[in-house]
């Protein structure tokens, strides 16, 4: 398998990269890890003329703490989101969504900014950035803005991103008060891309009821999906094995799995995702508890 | 120095330095200076007539040297063999197979081009400046729509796309059913694998015009067959054709077959006058080297209600793909009808089988190869027939089993097993997964609701492939024997050549421990040659599970008959009769005068050295044997899985898995181990992971590692293994082959405890792979 | 259907028809120079114009793992990277790993616990143990199990794998 040709550059600077981008457009491509793109280039489904390479890059990747937000850069590699000690203490559903990406030789290259742009519904990211609200910073010599997670998946493999526009970072607000995150996922063998999977972002407060619920769903849709009917359900509600069953439910409603011959039917899928957000929500529910 | 019992030894590989420290050699590893790279077109319809090649365009870019399609090769090259014609009346029906199809292609991925350029890369673009118009056919890839009337023919000549019915009629099934209480009747799919040997296909073909000598080095797991096909497809004499297997990254049955494009390399080689090399992308390798098992199978067992079985009829219909591939018609049919019988005592076994030709690729042998056909059909009946009649399925198998002072044993389908003691496995294994404790555990779990089951599967294999009557009278086109030279040096070290090509097998450390034991020295001056015909007198290679049965009876063989030699040598040099001598240690000694005595190597050098030999001696140290075994080799064993199964999502976890095999005498445990565990992976892969998968229209869905789902080492458990020692009685060494047990064990295993483990809900089977959408469905219907 | 034509008129070489990138890059502490193409796979670079074979293709896809490297002190799968992307790193590969002669330990552990049969995908196993270890040098067996899952081998079912790098992992602790 092998790539048409393409003509290279290494940028050193964002500006450099956003110049590039702005010149040649939807003839270029970034390339940041690559596991997505360079198989794809390899299967001679993705030719792109001009190939951005962005690694050299460094400023495009970090994990900031900043007051009550946290933003990682786009070149975040996930081996630093699974490693990540500041995550681990402030969005620990990160750390854990990380381990489940691709593999350790693919998570030492594969960035969040990478696999975001991509917009692959099966996708894991996608659908944690949509439990947590996330914002999607893009940058271009026309300047920045800020895409709600839930704008910037538009469909199978389509982003909000213009066509001289990259992603910059992402930017998440932290959770206040008792909070717990799971991503738990179901797939035919390790690596491999979801039969399904959920994300799931849970605050409680003092009586227990909770005051924040974000759902996320992968390879139920067109895109990572936000299970949003589910979300608001549970929110201002005592978390219980009833209303836990009735949100998981609603979000199985909210899938919109078709048929995969390889890893599922519409029908699987979607039980599946009942039976999935009850164990995320299970697990973040024990975590915000810390127990 | 001291060698004690190298034979049995657990000896660590002679032929891992190389592999550890990347110095191996791999066929895509060689490439003669010169050397012009082979890119194929391959055809993405499954069925459709070829209306016109335009290459022009392809041909005008730089690099690019040659193309060739179909017409070019007309009359040039001859269409690939088929190894095992089997006998059947009316005859096998054996459709032309060329490395390029002239008018249709019959399947995706079939090549319909060959791009010859400077570099892959030059090749690689080259293919998308091809035009090709196709008229798109209908398509037929499942065997049992190909048979009716109704389906696409891929041939004319051929009706209802049967290439052979084979009948297989062993005692009076309908008395055996007459006397049973009940009958039970089943479908079963035992659908289509990938191989995936880690290393695709390969080959380079270097052409010499001035001695008319072709060299090729093929990822083959037998060099001599393919060097004798690949001269029948070229119209080339086979003494002017060298074929080597240097190291080869694992066939599993995939790297048997003979391919047309390995030919076709040759020929280009040959016509261009430069060395030419073709390497698969896995891609490639998925769409067009041979695919394994692909059977449906309706079976009917008879029994009577105390458990004994006493009948079986099988009706299997074989999915063969587009062509017959080398060993195709041998593998669905004597490979698995004769092993119907299994483990036990059956009065009669009728088998019948469709050899079916359908739009998807070739299908061949694939580890086990008939075997874990017949067994996953045998275990299966087996545990069914316990459900029934709520026997312990344990117990059950022990009712039915051969006894182990029955052997030998003439099964009802007439071959002849030659030792076993089933009893002795099955007892082991159920000590080592602690079975009643695990039965007392299921049943607690059971009433909290959870999911636990255990399985059983008491295997028996066909191995040492054989004698070479036997496999002549199944049509097979040459005897299975095998041959071996073991030449002394002068300094005593050692070269043995054989004529198995194990591509990791370890029979380098295995075949050196054999003759390092016989001769008395270490293994260090022992080297194993293999897999070069130019060395090699002539070989039949590395399947079946035959090269330490066959290969290694050949060493063991030709090593006593240079004993014999070198003792007649000593006894002139000490000048004592020869039965005065004592061998030992390497070590020629008078008896009851062990200080006079003559070193293995001073017996090697003298035999050189001419003077000491008895008069009329021929100097040298050397001996060639041509070992045609007299009998098959049956290993056999009991392995024991225990799953758990979640409820609400239907996956399996595996909680323990024990194997207890039988091969015989062990040469290296430690490589015996070896190969029961990548066996019993391969097994549980087919049982739950893998599936080759094509739609409708004969696209091949899972055409990519991302798709086909291998196992990784999360997936798969440990295992833990043991074994009894049975020896083969025929067999020289006593050895019985091992390579093919696990995969012929473990997938029953497997299936018997998910389906014990639902058994109390009313099922009775689920067909493979166990997916756990699958179990989730019959779960929730429940 | 040759295109060759007698009496091919000679002509200067087509220097603009396709673009070549100059990388510096070392590999197993020996620095290489050469002009490639954009597209050049950074496994062909390490097998075809280094001539380091030992590293190897099994999937063309990044599943498989036979083709991994160790990058800037990263493992990598090298069939899913362009050549030009390591201008200016360091690699390592299974050739540079064992030193003066004598086998690294996981090499070693390898062959001492029959960890490799075929031995195709056994250099990117031992690449990525080399890593694993590095990053975790007490790894539990469900630690090296994940740790080693974007490697496939067809022919050991991994016990004998995880137990030479549940060896090798001792013996490095204690040097």
């Amino acid at each position: 398998m092998i790539p048409r040709n393409f003509i290279y550059f290494s940028p050193s600077s964002e500006k450099e990269a956003l110049e590039l981008l702005n010149e040649y457009k939807s003839d270029a491509r970034i390339l940041a890890g690559g596991m997505s793109l360079i198989p794809l280039m390899k299967m001679r489904l993705v030719s792109p003329s001009y190939l951005i390479d962005i690694n050299k890059v460094e400023s495009l990747s970090y994990i900031k703490e900043e007051k009550n937000r946290l933003r990682i850069g786009a070149l975040t590699r996930y081996y630093e989101i699974e490693k990540s000690s500041t995550l681990k203490k402030l969005l620990p559903i990160m750390n854990e969504a990380a381990t489940w990406v691709g593999d350790p030789q693919v998570r030492n290259m594969g960035t969040i900014g990478g696999s975001l742009s991509h917009a692959d519904p099966s996708g894991d990211f996608g659908s944690v950035i949509l439990a947590l609200n996330g914002q999607i910073i893009t940058s271009s010599l026309n300047g920045q803005r800020t895409i709600k997670a839930d704008d910037f998946f538009v469909d199978s493999f389509t982003t909000a991103l213009n066509a001289n526009e990259m992603l910059k970072e992402i930017v998440i607000d932290l959770p206040e008060g008792m909070n717990g995150g799971a991503y738990v996922k179901l797939e035919r063998k390790a690596g491999d891309f979801a039969i399904v999977a959920v994300a799931a972002q849970l605050s409680i407060d003092s009586k227990g009821n909770c005051n924040y619920a974000g759902i996320g769903l992968t390879s139920v849709g067109p895109t990572n999906l936000k299970a949003k009917k589910a979300e608001s359900f549970l929110l201002g509600k005592q978390l219980n094995e009833r209303t836990i069953d009735e949100t998981a439910e609603i979000a199985a409603s909210e899938a919109r799995p078709i048929d995969d011959p390889l890893r599922g039917s519409a029908e699987y899928k979607r039980a599946m995702v009942k039976v999935l957000t009850k164990r995320a929500l299970n697990l973040a529910l024990k975590r915000a508890r810390g127990v | 120095m001291a060698v004690t019992a190298i034979f049995g030894a657990r000896v660590k590989r002679k032929e891992d330095p190389r592999l550890i420290t990347g110095k191996g050699t791999y066929v895509a590893d060689i490439t003669p200076l010169g050397c012009l790279y082979v890119a194929f077109l391959r055809s993405p319809h499954a069925h459709a007539r070829i209306k016109s090649i335009n290459a022009s365009k392809a041909l005008s870019m730089k690099g690019v040297i040659a193309v060739y399609v179909g017409q070019d090769i007309k009359g040039k090259l001859n269409p690939v063999p088929t190894g095992w014609p089997i006998a059947t009346d009316p005859p096998i029906k054996i459709p032309k197979y060329y490395p390029l199809p002239l008018d249709k292609v019959r399947f995706q991925g079939e090549p319909v081009a060959a791009v010859v350029a400077e570099n892959y890369y030059i090749a690689r673009d080259a293919l998308d400046a091809i035009e090709v118009e196709y008229e798109p056919l209908p398509t037929v890839v499942n065997q049992e729509e190909a048979v009716k009337e109704s389906a696409p023919l891929l041939y004319d000549d051929i009706p209802n796309n049967t290439s052979f019915v084979w009948e297989l009629k062993g005692g009076d099934v309908d008395s055996a059913f007459k006397e049973a209480d009940l009958i039970i009747e089943k479908r079963m799919v035992n659908h289509r694998l990938q191989p995936t040997p880690m290393e695709s296909r390969a080959v380079v073909a270097q052409y010499n015009s001035a001695t008319n000598e072709l060299t090729m080095w093929i990822t083959t797991q037998a060099p001599h067959i393919h060097r004798l096909l690949i001269s029948g497809i070229l119209n080339m004499p086979e003494n002017k054709i060298r074929v080597i297997a240097p190291d080869v990254g694992g066939g599993f049955g995939s790297k048997i077959p003979t391919y047309g494009v390995d030919a076709l390399v040759a020929f280009i080689a040959k016509e261009l006058k430069r060395p030419v090399k073709f390497v698969e992308d896995r891609r490639e390798n998925y769409l067009a080297t041979a695919h394994g098992r692909d059977h449906i199978q309706y079976v009917q067992l008879a029994a009577k209600k105390d458990g004994r079985i006493l009948g079986l009829k099988v009706t299997s219909y074989a999915n063969l793909g587009a062509y017959l591939s080398t060993a195709a018609p041998g593998v669905p049919t004597y490979l698995f009808g004769l092993m119907l019988s299994g483990a036990y005592k059956i009065k009669a076994v009728n088998c019948k089988v469709y050899g079916v030709l359908t739009n998807t690729a070739p299908v061949d042998a694939y580890r086990g190869a008939g075997r874990p056909e017949a067994t996953y059909l045998v275990e299966r009946m087996v545990d069914i027939l316990a459900q029934r009649l709520k026997m312990d399925p344990a117990e059950l198998r022990k009712i039915n089993f051969i006894k182990h002072d029955e052997f030998p044993y003439v099964v009802c389908t007439g071959i002849q097993y030659d030792s076993g003691n089933y009893e002795r496995t099955l007892e082991k294994a159920l000590q080592l997964v602690e079975y009643k404790k695990m039965r007392g555990e299921q049943a607690k779990a059971r009433a909290e609701g959870k999911l636990i089951g255990i399985g059983i599967s008491s295997y028996v294999e066909i191995c040492g492939l054989g004698p070479s009557r036997a496999v002549r009278g199944t049509g097979f086109s040459l005897g299975l024997y095998e041959s071996a030279t073991v030449r002394v040096h002068p300094s005593g070290k050692v070269t043995v050549y054989t004529g198995t090509s194990p591509h990791g097998q370890g029979e380098e450390t295995a075949f050196a421990q054999i003759v390092a034991e016989e001769f008395g020295i270490s293994i260090d001056d022992v080297e194993v040659v293999h897999g070069d015909t130019a060395m090699i007198p002539w070989g039949m290679g590395t399947y079946g599970s035959r090269t330490v049965p066959v290969g290694g009876g050949a060493i063991a063989i030709a090593a006593k008959k240079i004993i014999e030699k070198a003792k007649k040598i000593a006894a002139n040099m000490l000048e004592v009769k020869e039965e005065d001598l004592a061998f030992e240690k390497g070590r020629f000694y008078v008896k009851g005068a062990p200080s006079r005595g003559v070193s293995f190597q001073e017996v090697a050098l003298a035999s050189y050295q001419g003077e000491q030999l008895p008069a009329g001696m021929e100097p040298g140290l050397e001996a060639t044997t041509f070992y045609d075994p007299e009998n098959f080799t049956f290993p056999f064993g009991t392995h024991v899985c225990v799953v758990e199964i979640d409820k609400d999502t239907g996956q399996i976890n595996i909680l323990k898995y024990v194997a207890v095999d039988d091969c015989g005498r062990q040469i290296n445990p430690m490589i015996v181990e070896g190969q029961v565990h990548g066996g019993i992976a391969q097994g549980l892969a087919q049982a739950i992971w893998e599936e080759a998968v094509y739609d409708n229209s004969g696209n091949l869905i899972t055409a990519t590692l991302q798709d086909y789902a291998m196992p990784t080492a999360m997936e798969i458990p440990s295992f833990i293994t043991d074994s009894t020692v049975t020896p083969s009685p025929h067999n020289p060494l006593g050895v019985k082959g091992v390579g093919e047990t696990g995969t012929i064990a473990s997938t029953p295993a497997l299936v018997n405890a998910v389906v014990d483990a639902l058994s109390h809900m009313g099922i009775d089977h689920i067909d493979i792979p166990l997916k756990p959408e699958r179990i989730w469905k019959l779960l929730k219907n429940r | 259907m040759f295109k060759m034509e007698k009496n091919t008129p000679i002509k200067p070489v087509e220097t603009q028809q396709k673009q070549l990138y100059h990388i510096k890059v070392n590999i197993n502490g020996v620095d290489y120079e050469h002009d490639v193409e954009a597209r050049l796979l950074l496994v062909h670079y390490i097998r075809d114009v280094v001539g380091l074979t030992g590293t190897h293709i099994g999937c063309d896809t990044s599943n498989c793992g036979a083709c991994t490297v160790i990058f800037n002190g990263k493992s990598v799968k090298s069939c899913t990277m362009f050549a030009v992307q390591a201008n200016g790193a360091k690699i390592l590969t299974i050739e540079g790993l064992s030193k003066n002669g004598e086998l690294h330990p996981i090499q070693r552990a390898f062959w001492e616990n029959h960890a490799l049969q075929c031995g195709y995908c056994t250099p990117g196993f031992i690449m990525q143990a080399y890593w694993l270890l590095k990053e975790n040098p007490n790894p539990k067996e469900e630690e090296i199990r994940k740790g080693i899952s974007g490697n496939l081998c067809r022919c050991t079912g991994y016990q004998n794998i995880v137990k030479a790098i549940m060896q090798a992992a001792k013996e490095l602790r204690s040097k």
